[in-house]
């Protein structure tokens, strides 16, 4: 049996060569140094061939037909044994393997793995990031609901921005000049074919290149990157003090690879697949798009860009970034490789870092969406509707009618658009209430057309109501005397008498 | 794998005839001009199709969105209607919305829904009489001007007629910056 095994072996590697060759690739030298800090990028290769083999399942039962694919993922979802599961795992080995690929990235950067002579392994990875990204973004909108839908509106939106050819690039992105059928399609073939397909060979590639260059040492104070010298002495250390890759150093990729996905499948297990979100009907217009973990810094950023400038930025960012991730290498090949000896790299990537993640949760929070249905779902506080005088509580519910809880909460709850108004009659003067009410300013739209005087009125009563304990109303110095002399606009006139305080 | 070269054309391994590397370059450039031309050739259809939806020219339509008696002066209602021209495998896809503006007067004013920030849904609210955008908080006013947010102008508006009592307007497109309605 044995015997026979080992002919069939012996047989094999006599014509095709391939333990000869794989061999010395899987036992070759690295620093004996390369320690828990390495194993991200082996978890991103090992989350990337739980998406091929996941993936290509779930085309075995994916309708990518725009008529078809939002009802198919519910028969995988519903019907389908294991079907959940299987999607479930794909959504979030596909978080894992962003998530993996940043962090694998910050450690090159934080440890300057990318300086000579691995410059190109850094650009490869660079180029990964993005084919990770994309796939990322084509594969949510893979779940055809209303994400993916007014995800698809917001692309062509910003492609429709470029210059001159705009309005062509879109059509093209599109497939047409709508979101449809055409435009699942395009995607679809995206996210099965090119992007996977450039995926592994820029992983090959990637990999040559570790081999051809070897697994980078961690970086030591006072030994810095010398290319006329560097090859030369590395090997000589790795061959010195150097341990083989397997099973030395892979063991730790391992341990660290079955952890994580034991953990992968755990999350997909308990929170189950993401979405379908609704189906892609673009007459429901109560949908409420927001974009995957990956993309809501640019989320965020979309909402937080000045208007002036924001075109431009949508446009020159993504190439200035791309160019910039590329240029690294470039702009520092040589010199200290030590984190503490590159403190302007350090303090870039830390800030960097901050924004990403402050921008990622602003995403999550999206303080600055209006909550559509606090007008009907969020109450005026107890606390305050205890000591309204008939004209406040008037004001409350105009107030409530008006939908000025779906940008304004009070007391914490509510919209969060506007500032919160639970002591805004401590903050503002009458005055500048009716002002702020009538004119809007200050990203709030004027009310002044569509309350009537004694509207106005009673939600300004309330508004100055609205004070915490104890908090006398805001009030400016000679404001009465100047509405007795007439020289305010007419609705203010009931300034001369401002409602006594409760 | 080994050093060979065969079919690569460079004509380096010396055992050639003599002879053999001129006809052998000729040869070369024949083969690399008609490779030439056959991929030019054959990427014509190839990336034609990929690229066509960016060369042809994209109408509107008039399309009938209801009776006029179905949009009372004073309201604003969400118009729903099918996309002329629609493949088979649209699905839901192939239906689009507008808010229809009605005026004193039998005057209309048409709105696409897509916001005209980045293109999300926005919602009518008949009390306060604003339309309010769900991603990054546009908000317009009844009549489609800009009240505040991020967009950089009013609701896009499609042309629309009156005929036999009923409501036409003039959609099809996708609308945005550049394509406005
Ligand atoms: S898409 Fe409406 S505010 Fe951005």
């Amino acid at each position: 049996m044995l015997r026979g095994l080992k002919a069939i072996i012996g047989w094999t590697e006599d014509r095709s060569g391939m333990i000869g060759v794989v061999t010395p690739i899987i036992t070759h030298r690295v620093p004996r140094n390369a320690k828990w800090w390495y194993v991200f990028g082996s978890a991103t290769l090992m989350f990337f061939c739980i998406q091929l083999v996941s993936g290509t399942l779930l085309a075995t039962l994916y309708a990518p037909s725009a008529a078809d694919a939002y009802q198919s993922l519910v028969y995988i979802d519903t019907q389908v044994p294991m079907g959940w599961m299987l999607r479930a795992i794909h959504g979030w080995s596909s978080n894992a393997m962003v998530l993996m690929v940043v962090v694998h990235m910050l450690q090159v950067f934080l440890h300057g793995a990318f300086k000579f002579p691995r410059e190109l392994t850094w650009m490869v990875g660079v180029l990964l990031l993005f084919c990770t990204l994309a796939l990322a973004f084509t594969g949510q909108i893979m779940r055809w609901d209303q994400d993916a839908y007014w995800g698809l509106g917001i692309g062509a939106s910003i492609v429709d921005r470029v210059p001159v050819l705009g309005n062509q690039l879109r059509n093209i992105m599109l497939g047409g000049p709508y979101i449809g059928g055409a435009t699942l399609s395009r995607f679809f073939a995206l996210h099965v074919f090119v992007l996977p397909g450039l995926t592994i060979a820029l992983v090959g590639l990637h990999l040559w290149l570790i081999l051809r260059n070897g697994v980078s040492e961690m970086p030591k104070v006072g030994e810095p990157v010398v290319p006329a010298t560097y090859r030369r002495d590395f090997e000589a250390r790795t061959e010195r003090t150097g341990v083989p890759f397997f099973p030395d150093a892979a063991q730790r990729d391992m341990v660290f690879c079955g952890l994580a996905l034991i953990v992968v499948v755990g999350l997909a297990a308990l929170y189950g697949p993401f979405g379908p979100n609704g189906n892609p009907d673009p007459t429901v217009i109560d949908a409420n798009p927001r974009p995957d973990g990956a993309f809501l810094w640019i989320f965020a950023a979309l909402a937080l860009l000045p208007a002036q400038v924001e075109t431009f930025l949508l446009l020159a960012a993504p190439p200035v970034i791309v160019l910039l991730l590329l240029a690294i290498p470039l702009i520092s090949p040589r010199g200290e490789r030590a984190p503490t000896r590159r403190p302007v790299s350090v303090l870039a990537m830390l800030l960097v870092c901050t924004a990403l993640a402050a921008l990622t949760w602003l995403g999550v929070t999206s303080p600055w969406s209006p909550v559509m249905d606090a007008w009907t779902s969020v109450p005026t506080p107890v606390r305050l509707v205890e000591r309204l005088t008939p004209l406040q509580m008037q004001g409350a519910l105009v107030m409530q009618y008006q939908q000025c809880r779906n940008c304004h909460a009070i007391d914490g709850t509510g919209g969060m658009r506007g500032p919160d108004l639970g002591d805004v009659g401590s903050r503002l003067s009458w005055d500048q209430l009716v002002r702020q009410v009538q004119q809007g300013g200050g990203n709030m739209p004027a009310y002044g057309k569509t309350l009537s005087a004694a509207e106005t009125v009673a939600v300004v009563a309330f508004l100055q109501a609205c004070r915490t304990d104890g908090q006398p109303p805001a009030f400016i110095p000679g404001a009465l005397e100047r509405a007795a002399s007439g020289d305010l606009p007419p609705v203010a006139a009931p300034v001369a008498a401002p409602p006594a305080a409760p | 794998m080994n050093d060979g070269c065969q079919g690569c054309g460079c004509g380096g391994a010396g055992a050639s005839p003599p002879g053999g590397e001129t006809r052998r370059g000729a040869l070369f450039k024949l083969g690399a001009g008609l490779m030439a031309v056959g991929g030019a050739v054959a990427s014509v259809p190839i990336f034609g199709a990929l690229v066509a939806p960016g060369f042809r020219r994209y109408g509107n339509s008039w399309l009938d969105i209801g009776g006029v008696a179905d949009y009372p002066a004073g309201e604003t209602r969400l118009a729903k209607f099918s996309i002329p021209g629609a493949s088979p495998n649209d699905g839901e896809t192939a239906t689009a919305a507008a808010w229809v503006r009605s005026m004193d007067g039998g005057k209309f004013q048409v709105f696409a829904v897509n916001c005209a920030h980045l293109g999300c849904p926005v919602k009518w609210f008949q009390q306060s009489r604003l339309f309010m955008c769900p991603c990054h908080g546009g908000v317009y006013y009844e009549d489609g001007s800009r009240a505040s947010g991020p967009p950089p102008r009013g609701l896009f508006e499609y042309e629309w007629k009156v005929e036999n009592g009923r409501l036409l307007i003039d959609a099809g497109r996708l609308p945005g910056l550049q394509e406005t309605a």
